[in-house]
């Protein structure tokens, strides 16, 4: 299983590998931006990304609607501090598959990942 | 809507601090800052654009952001500035995207955060508004969460934090 972490900041990317390596997964790439992210699934190729809305250069939910426009299919967990119902309805409509609001228990992290990749698992 | 603001960042910094930190933090009488002098040596800071404008302020001792940054990553930031600024720089994003989400049926954006060290820094707020500063206590020390928005007349701000920290503190 590899997994793509795209968010600016560097705390936050370690505290996810954090939680993803207690899970089990060792597999794991980081970006700093979108446009990092975009850069970097065509040589990595994630099976799962964890994805930031607010961040320089592209933002997530455009990096989400690219990422989809490019016929990628793998699911997506935003992980943000944007948690209004219209954002969380916006990012869905971009192809986002599951969210985690900031700030978040690493249990937390863990069930909606459970949850997404189950989900997924069950669509095939 | 006024008192609802004071009372979203209070509410926001103890929900992060306590469910990413562990931490128990405690707020003290919020009261306008008639000063652009930062209140401490580190500030985080972070815009609001949209129907909200302004700026939200996030500001530690030295000593107390480095316990709070070594909490926060789990690792010693004293090694690096840049952990340190990173870390400030996520917590001062959280608090102010949590209180946003509060701000009942506005339409609100946030920027990204920025970090400025350095003892008697300046931070200028958006002409026209007024700065509230939220005092709390912690194990690891004193801070401030401070922030200027239109929309909060300076009138109403004083009795408004005061009435909002009443209110959290009940």
């Amino acid at each position: 299983m590899k997994i793509l972490l795209i968010d600016d900041s560097k705390t936050m990317r370690k505290i996810q590998k954090g939680i993803l390596i207690k899970m089990g997964y060792t597999d794991l790439e980081e970006a700093c931006d979108g446009l990092d992210g975009l850069s970097k699934v065509g040589s990595f190729e994630p099976d799962l990304l964890l994805v930031d809305w607010n961040m320089p250069n592209m933002d997530g939910l455009t990096f989400v609607k690219e990422y989809r426009a490019k016929g990628h299919k793998k699911p997506v967990l935003m992980v943000t501090t944007e948690a209004e119902k219209a954002r969380v309805i916006e990012a869905i409509k971009a192809g986002v598959n599951n969210y985690v609001v900031k700030p978040f228990t690493p249990d937390l992290l863990q069930q909606r990942i459970e949850e997404t990749l189950s989900r997924m698992a069950t669509a095939k | 809507m006024d008192q609802n603001i004071v009372l979203s960042f209070i509410r926001s910094t103890k929900d992060i601090f306590d469910t990413m930190l562990q931490l128990e933090v405690s707020p003290g009488t919020p009261s306008v800052k008639s000063t652009n002098k930062a209140s401490h040596d580190i500030s985080g800071i972070i815009g609001f654009a949209g129907e909200v404008e302004g700026t939200a302020v996030l500001s530690f001792p030295k000593a107390t952001a480095y316990r709070v940054c070594d909490l926060f990553t789990g690792s010693d930031c004293s090694e690096s500035e840049e952990d340190l600024c990173d870390a400030i720089g996520e917590l001062t994003n959280m608090i102010a995207g949590s209180a946003k989400a509060q701000f009942e049926g506005k339409e609100v954006s946030i920027s990204c955060p920025s970090v400025i060290i350095g003892a008697d820094h300046v931070v200028h707020s958006k002409k026209g508004t007024v700065c509230i500063s939220i005092p709390f206590s912690s194990d690891c020390g004193d801070f401030a969460v401070e922030f200027a928005v239109k929309g909060l007349g300076e009138t109403n701000a004083t009795a408004d934090a005061a009435t909002s920290s009443a209110a959290v503190s009940h």
